[in-house]
């Protein structure tokens, strides 16, 4: 398979991922669309290092899933918290900060 | 040749569709079993790319660990359903103005991409036609993580209990 291939697929879930961020109001479902866009810059760096003949691009693989294990832990802990305080998971309701 | 299209296909199809449900249900339940889903079409992907071990860890780490921990939450929470009615009064999507900059950004982004893209000269070789013993050993991969990242690898190490810890503080229960 071409590696434009590759690229192309990836940059397509990249963007399925933000319109998920931009367009969902539920803040799960917005760190479920955070994971798909980490997965989709994974896949790129997979694609150009088979490309390459580097194992370079499957090093920084596994640092992406450290980073998202990490992020999906605060992440989830954040939003219990939040919805302790709130009862809802709608983003609108945690607008305090805001003036 | 042919066989190799299409698994790449088959797999990139489970992967986009997956992620276009996630981003489509209204039911969190749902969302987080089509991205496990997905997860499994990208593994097949980096089995194609010849990466077995993250094909491995993609299953064992992502589809079992961290999707497991979003599934916990969603149940433990029992997250009510998005209100489709609220959601269309409600969103700032919706604002004219919004809409206009948004739109005209999203078609600026895609026009770049395609002419990115249409431009570069050596993406249209082949990835994989050649086999690569070199690339999809996992001796050679830990030798590589264990010599030339070893310090990136040490750093992980703290930010995960940097993480771990930040999660139990924000996740307990307030006693007063």
């Amino acid at each position: 398979m071409p590696l434009g291939h590759y690229l192309v697929l990836s940059g397509l879930l990249f963007a399925i991922g933000t319109a998920g961020v931009f367009l969902r109001r539920n803040l799960i479902t917005l760190l479920l669309s955070v994971e798909i866009m980490l997965n989709a810059v994974n896949l790129a760096f997979v694609a150009f290092g088979r490309a390459h003949g580097h194992v370079d691009g499957q090093i920084i693989t596994f640092f992406v899933m450290t980073v998202a294990a990490a992020e999906a832990a605060v992440g989830l802990a954040l939003v219990i918290g939040l919805f302790r305080h709130r009862e809802s998971l709608n983003p609108e309701a945690f607008t305090s900060l805001k003036w | 040749m042919a066989t190799d299209a299409l698994l790449f296909y088959a797999f990139a199809g489970v992967t986009v569709i997956g992620a276009l449900l996630v981003v489509s249900q209204k039911n969190p339940v749902y969302s987080v079993l089509s991205l496990i889903g997905a997860f499994f079409g990208l593994a097949g992907l980096y089995v194609g790319l010849e990466a077995p071990f993250v094909a491995v860890v993609q299953i064992i780490i992502y589809a079992g660990a961290i999707m497991v921990l979003f599934l916990f939450v969603v149940m433990l929470l029992n997250v009510p359903r998005e209100d489709a009615a609220e959601w269309d009064r409600s969103h700032p999507l919706y604002r004219p103005m919004a809409v206009r900059i948004g739109a005209a950004m999203a078609v600026l982004l895609a026009l770049e991409l395609g002419w990115a893209l249409s431009r570069a000269t050596d993406i249209g070789g082949a990835v994989n036609a050649e086999p690569n013993e070199r690339i999809s050993s996992v001796a050679e991969l830990g030798e590589v993580l264990f010599t030339r990242y070893m310090f990136a690898f040490e750093v992980t190490s703290i930010l995960i209990i940097a993480a771990m810890v930040g999660a139990v503080v924000l996740a307990r229960k307030r006693q007063e």
